[in-house]
């Protein structure tokens, strides 16, 4: 029977699905500002006035943020009952959070997006936004991030500590309590832009190169053993190694945003070496996954979810690639000195955000739907393909223009323009650069279009699922 | 049991004894290394001005002073002179509490604003303007740079200060400032900011600033 019913037993697992949803929702919003800010890079009349560069960005920046959040929360949600084997506690908190963190996020978008700007006074800080790239929300906003985060960390060690505490549930607790922890870094005001600047790197970076790093190594786990039946103790022993590693290198890699904001001179030094060390945490994640894959093709057990196990691969090579290898190509001071602030940071952004985290918690979101119709196998459709491949190929491809653009702007304003007001007009001038801008754009457009069949994959991929199954058993049955 | 014939390169918990001994001890060195540093970067005083003692972040009152950014012979990369007295909007005897304020508030304009989702401070947010690290010292805002007389001010701080006010009437590109209501005193406390960033030391970035104009403008 073709069904479209809850197939979950468990009020966790249908939080989850609820918080997938929203978050895809916000990366639908995340593309559509990306696409108007790149439009805007070539015509700069476009919205003009209405919804200006400063504004689409700071949407497209803060929905990533928001969606990515809520897609950690929901994969949370989803493992727990798993990996516990009870119920989440609180569950009914649990699922009031989430309509109020829902509702706080509304609101915060339709301001920034009707209000946009307030007069330089404490009063815009509070109401409308911060002004800080990434944790722009406004501070009743964060006030209440807080709580509601409180509350979800709250069911997950009571659950934790009523059920069974596995490995990955252990690390992801330590691992939830520090990433919320560092929230607190960037919630307050300061008058000196070098302190303010030191405490917001202790958010972002500690985010993005230390807790979310652990974060995805610890589902991956979970992951790879639901999807190909990983063995649970390697698995277990291999996040221990790349918490060592990956905590060993990215906190002292903060370094890397010390260099020219005013802090000492050896943070030249403590950047150049910790820094340069984080790509070999990702290095071991991509062996591990493809070493996995291996021996699991050598048994020929089927795999369970080929979308997720092919999205787990996407992420196994956008974060290796991503993070590792393009942000060590400006991580080291005598390279950053003249690649700071440029496109070429843009570049890396965008591989690395979309190699670790969005393909990973793309990957998790295909378990939860498998178990939301209690699929036994998942094969991979046209549109799960064309999706994974557009997307893929449209982050990559903006990737590699905007490396053009990085190279371009280096040279050219940076080398020899000395990095002055005109020198930068000079660089954005400069037909090599328009072209890659062009390309960008072209790009984000195939990103949005892979966008569109994975909506629509995973709105039909349960139902084709079912039909092959249901095939494959009568042709079982009229066999035997 | 089959655990103890494991070798401890295969067992879960020394590498989970490991990770905890390595992130210990990367979280405390940060701590220390935080704790040595928010003192250096922490504002000096209008006494070091005075008495001519070099700060990493000098005190507010840095806009009484010209500020110039040139190459340091020891350490090989430009950083920021402190040099004699200067007007600013009329006045050079801000007091250490005033200049404070206004920076201060130019700071909050900066983030009422959203300056940074166009721009980047100290070579951080978006790429779609120029970098403000150094643009109060920026050569298009000086006497023969092309935006003071656009704007018809005698002075840097003047000319920006109308700038910002009605970067509609002063386009100097196709890609637009827009109109963000930036009043009066808001303009005057976001110069006051600007001068008092240009006066941190950044280790030398950006590099190079405007030193090889007339290689690129050989007129
Ligand atoms: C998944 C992990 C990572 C993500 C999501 C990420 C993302 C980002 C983003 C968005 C920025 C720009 C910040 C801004 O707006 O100013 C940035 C900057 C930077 N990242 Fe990463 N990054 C990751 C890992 C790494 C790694 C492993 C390295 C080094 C090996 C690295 C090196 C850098 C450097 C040097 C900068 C500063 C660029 C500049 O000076 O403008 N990143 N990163
Ligand atoms: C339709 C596709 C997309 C387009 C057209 C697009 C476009 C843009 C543009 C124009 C900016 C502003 C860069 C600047 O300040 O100069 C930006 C920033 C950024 N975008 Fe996207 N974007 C897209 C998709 C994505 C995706 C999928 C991600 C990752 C999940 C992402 C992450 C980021 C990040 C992290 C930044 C800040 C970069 C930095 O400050 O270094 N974007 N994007
Ligand atoms: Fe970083």
């Amino acid at each position: 029977m073709l069904s479209r019913v809850m197939n979950v037993q468990y009020e966790s697992q249908k939080l989850a699905i609820n918080y997938f949803q929203v978050a895809l929702i916000l990366f639908g919003a995340q593309l559509l500002f990306g696409l108007t800010t790149a439009i805007q890079y070539l015509y700069p009349q476009f919205l003009f006035g209405i919804i200006d560069f400063s504004v689409g960005r700071m949407v497209h920046l803060n929905a990533m943020i928001v969606w990515l959040l809520y897609a950690m929360i929901g994969s949370v949600y989803w493992l727990l009952p798993d990996e516990t084997g009870i119920e989440t506690v609180g569950i009914k908190i649990g699922r009031l959070l989430f309509y109020i963190l829902t509702l706080a996020v509304t609101i915060v978008v339709v301001v920034y997006l009707v209000v946009q700007v307030g007069p330089g006074n404490a009063m815009s800080r509070w109401l409308i936004h911060e002004g800080r790239e990434y944790i722009e929300a406004p501070r009743w906003a964060d006030i209440g991030i807080v709580v509601v985060v409180l509350g979800f960390l709250g069911n997950v060690f009571a659950t934790a500590f009523k059920g069974k505490r596995t490995g990955i549930v252990t690390v992801l607790m330590i691992d939830l309590l520090a990433l919320a922890g560092l929230y607190l870094a960037g919630m307050f005001y300061t008058k000196n832009v070098s302190v303010d600047q030191f405490w917001w790197w202790w958010v972002i970076h500690l985010w993005v190169e230390a807790t979310w790093e652990v974060y995805v190594a610890a589902v991956i786990g979970y992951g790879l053993i639901k999807t190909i039946g990983a063995n649970r103790k390697i698995i277990e022993m291999w996040i221990w190694i790349e918490v060592a590693m990956l905590f060993g290198s990215g906190i002292l890699g903060i370094g890397h945003h010390y260099f020219w904001i005013g802090t000492p001179e050896y943070w030249l030094e403590i950047g150049a070496l910790f820094s340069a060390l984080e790509p070999v945490p990702l290095l071991g994640m991509f062996v591990h996954v493809i070493y996995d894959w291996g021996k699991q093709a050598g048994k020929r057990t089927p795999m369970t979810n080929t979308p997720a196990f092919s999205w787990f691969v996407v992420t196994t090579f956008g974060n290796f690639l991503g993070a590792g290898v393009w942000g060590f190509m400006h991580t080291l001071p005598q390279i950053n000195l003249y690649t700071h602030g440029t496109q070429w940071t843009a570049a890396h952004g965008h591989l690395a955000f979309y190699g670790a985290y969005v393909a990973a918690l793309i990957g998790m979101m295909y378990i939860g739907l498998q178990g939301k119709y209690g699929l036994k196998e998942m094969r991979m459709t046209a549109s799960a393909k064309w999706g994974i491949t557009l997307l893929t190929g449209g982050v990559l491809g903006m990737t590699m223009a905007l490396t053009i653009a990085g190279y371009v702007q280096t040279f050219i304003e940076r080398g020899q323009w000395g990095a002055t007001w005109q020198g930068y007009f000079v660089g954005q001038n400069s037909p090599w650069m328009i072209q890659a801008y062009g390309w960008r754009l072209a790009m984000g457009v195939v990103t949005i279009l892979g966008f569109v069949f994975l909506m629509k994959d995973m709105m039909t991929i349960a139902r084709t699922a079912q039909r092959e199954n249901l095939k494959t058993e009568s042709t079982a049955t009229a066999t035997a | 049991m089959e655990e103890q014939k494991i070798s401890v390169w295969g067992s879960v918990r020394f590498w989970r004894n490991t990770a905890v001994w390595v992130t210990g001890f990367a979280v405390l060195l940060l701590i220390w290394l935080s704790l040595d540093t928010i003192p250096q970067i922490s504002a000096g005083t209008i006494e070091d001005l005075e008495n001519g003692v070099t700060k990493r972040v000098p005190s507010a009152a840095v806009i009484n002073y010209e500020i110039g950014y040139e190459l340091d012979n020891k350490r090989k990369t430009e950083i920021p002179i402190i040099g004699g007295k200067q007007m600013f909007f009329g006045r050079n005897d801000y007091s250490e509490e005033e200049a404070t304020e206004l920076v201060s508030h130019g700071k909050m304009t900066v983030q009422s604003k959203n300056c940074m989702n166009c721009h980047t401070l100290l070579g951080n947010g978006a790429y779609y303007a120029p970098d403000l690290t150094k643009s109060w010292l920026d050569p298009a805002w000086s006497e023969t740079g092309p935006y003071r007389p656009m704007t018809g001010k005698a002075t840097t701080e003047e000319a920006m200060a109308e700038f910002l006010q009605h970067p509609n009437k002063y386009p100097t590109h196709a890609r637009m400032m827009p109109d963000l209501g930036i009043t009066p005193d808001e303009a005057i406390a976001v110069v006051a900011f600007l001068k008092h960033m240009s006066s941190i030391d950044t280790n030398g970035f950006p590099r190079n600033f405007n030193k090889i104009k007339g290689a690129v403008n050989a007129k």
